[in-house]
């Protein structure tokens, strides 16, 4: 069975580099599939991979990482100031960021605006929009 | 009048830092050819070999510096140490070395190497001055590791050229791989037979020189 946890941005808002990447590390480590509201900086992300490497043993192999942050293309002017407006306001609460444990998740194949995950157990395929 | 001054000594810094050793990174994830590059660009200015490659991913597991690598092309030059990090991945088992023949203590000892080498690629983002982000044109350039790659070099202001290799292999495909990166000219090579090398250099000199 698979298990997805939702952790919403305000979760994380206030707390610190390291205290974000430990809090979703953690909920991976659990075997459960972490579906963040928003992203990590850049940063945090090389911060979340460098960590998951400390973190490998013989049970916990690692991690599958996928963040979606639609950007819709060929906007009107007024459309992309508006979409500019909204980036301005949410800052990293757009998108979703996707941490699977590589021993749930197999791989997770994404184009700009699809992604999808395929399981360890039975290679299925599942789509996300 | 305090962002002036701040101007000012940014450039007397960068002026100065022209004068150092500049750190030329190959990034990417494993088993792309960084190290297949490596030795291309060793072999072509300095007739030797920087590192050992193999088919079995994290051959590189440490960071591999050669050091006043110059090179000269249409009256542009460089001078660098090339830096070979090890490949960056999300996920190191030790169980995929056993399938390809190792024995169950190697396989752990390289895969934690491994994850050591991956933490030390991480450290030294900071440390460069130019990446060659080094990208296998057969697989899916947009995995998340590519794209936390250079994502972290834009965020450090570090000059990147984005290079797909092995496309001297059939399953290679460029239109993809400059779909997924359309901010960045991609430049097609095989480091393994040296095909179109010389562009290679050309963009580099331009970036870099």
């Amino acid at each position: 069975m698979l298990t997805l946890q939702f952790v919403p941005y305000s979760e994380i808002e206030d707390l610190g580099p390291a205290r974000r990447v430990k809090k979703l590390l953690d909920i991976a480590k659990e075997n459960k599939i972490v579906l963040l509201e928003g992203r990590l900086k850049k940063e945090e992300e090389a911060d979340l991979i460098a960590i998951t490497m400390e973190e490998i043993d013989e049970k916990f192999k690692g991690i599958e990482l996928a963040v979606i942050n639609p950007q819709k293309k060929d906007m009107g002017f007024l459309r992309s100031i508006k979409a500019g407006m909204i980036s301005m306001l949410l800052g990293d609460r757009q998108g979703f960021t996707i941490i699977g444990p590589a021993t749930v998740v197999k791989e997770i194949k994404k184009d700009p605006d699809k992604i999808q995950l395929y399981t360890q157990e039975n290679k299925s395929k599942r789509k996300k929009r | 009048m305090i962002s002036i001054i701040k101007v000012f000594l940014n450039r007397f810094k960068s002026l100065f830092k022209k004068k150092k050793d500049v750190k030329l990174g190959l990034y990417g994830p494993p088993n792309g050819g960084k190290t297949t590059l490596a030795n291309r660009i060793c072999q072509d200015w300095l007739g030797e070999d920087m590192g050992s490659v193999s088919n079995v991913a994290h051959e590189t597991r440490e960071i591999q510096i050669k050091e006043q690598v110059h090179i000269e092309k249409d009256g542009k030059s460089l001078s660098f140490n090339l830096v070979d990090t090890p490949g960056i991945a999300t996920k190191i088992d030790y169980e995929d070395f056993l399938k390809v023949g190792m024995k169950e203590k190697e396989a752990k000892q390289r895969a934690k190497e491994a994850t050591k080498g991956v933490i030390d690629s991480i450290k030294w983002l900071d440390d460069m001055d130019v990446v060659i982000v080094v990208l296998d044109g057969t697989k899916d350039a947009y995995s998340q590791v590519n794209i936390t790659i250079i994502g972290n070099l834009q965020a450090r202001n570090i000059p990147v050229l984005l290079v797909a290799n092995k496309i001297d292999l059939r399953k290679s495909n460029m239109k993809k791989i400059q779909a997924a990166f359309p901010q960045y000219e991609v430049i097609g090579i095989s480091a393994k037979y040296g095909k179109n090398i010389d562009a290679f250099y050309d963009a580099l000199l331009n970036l870099a020189a």
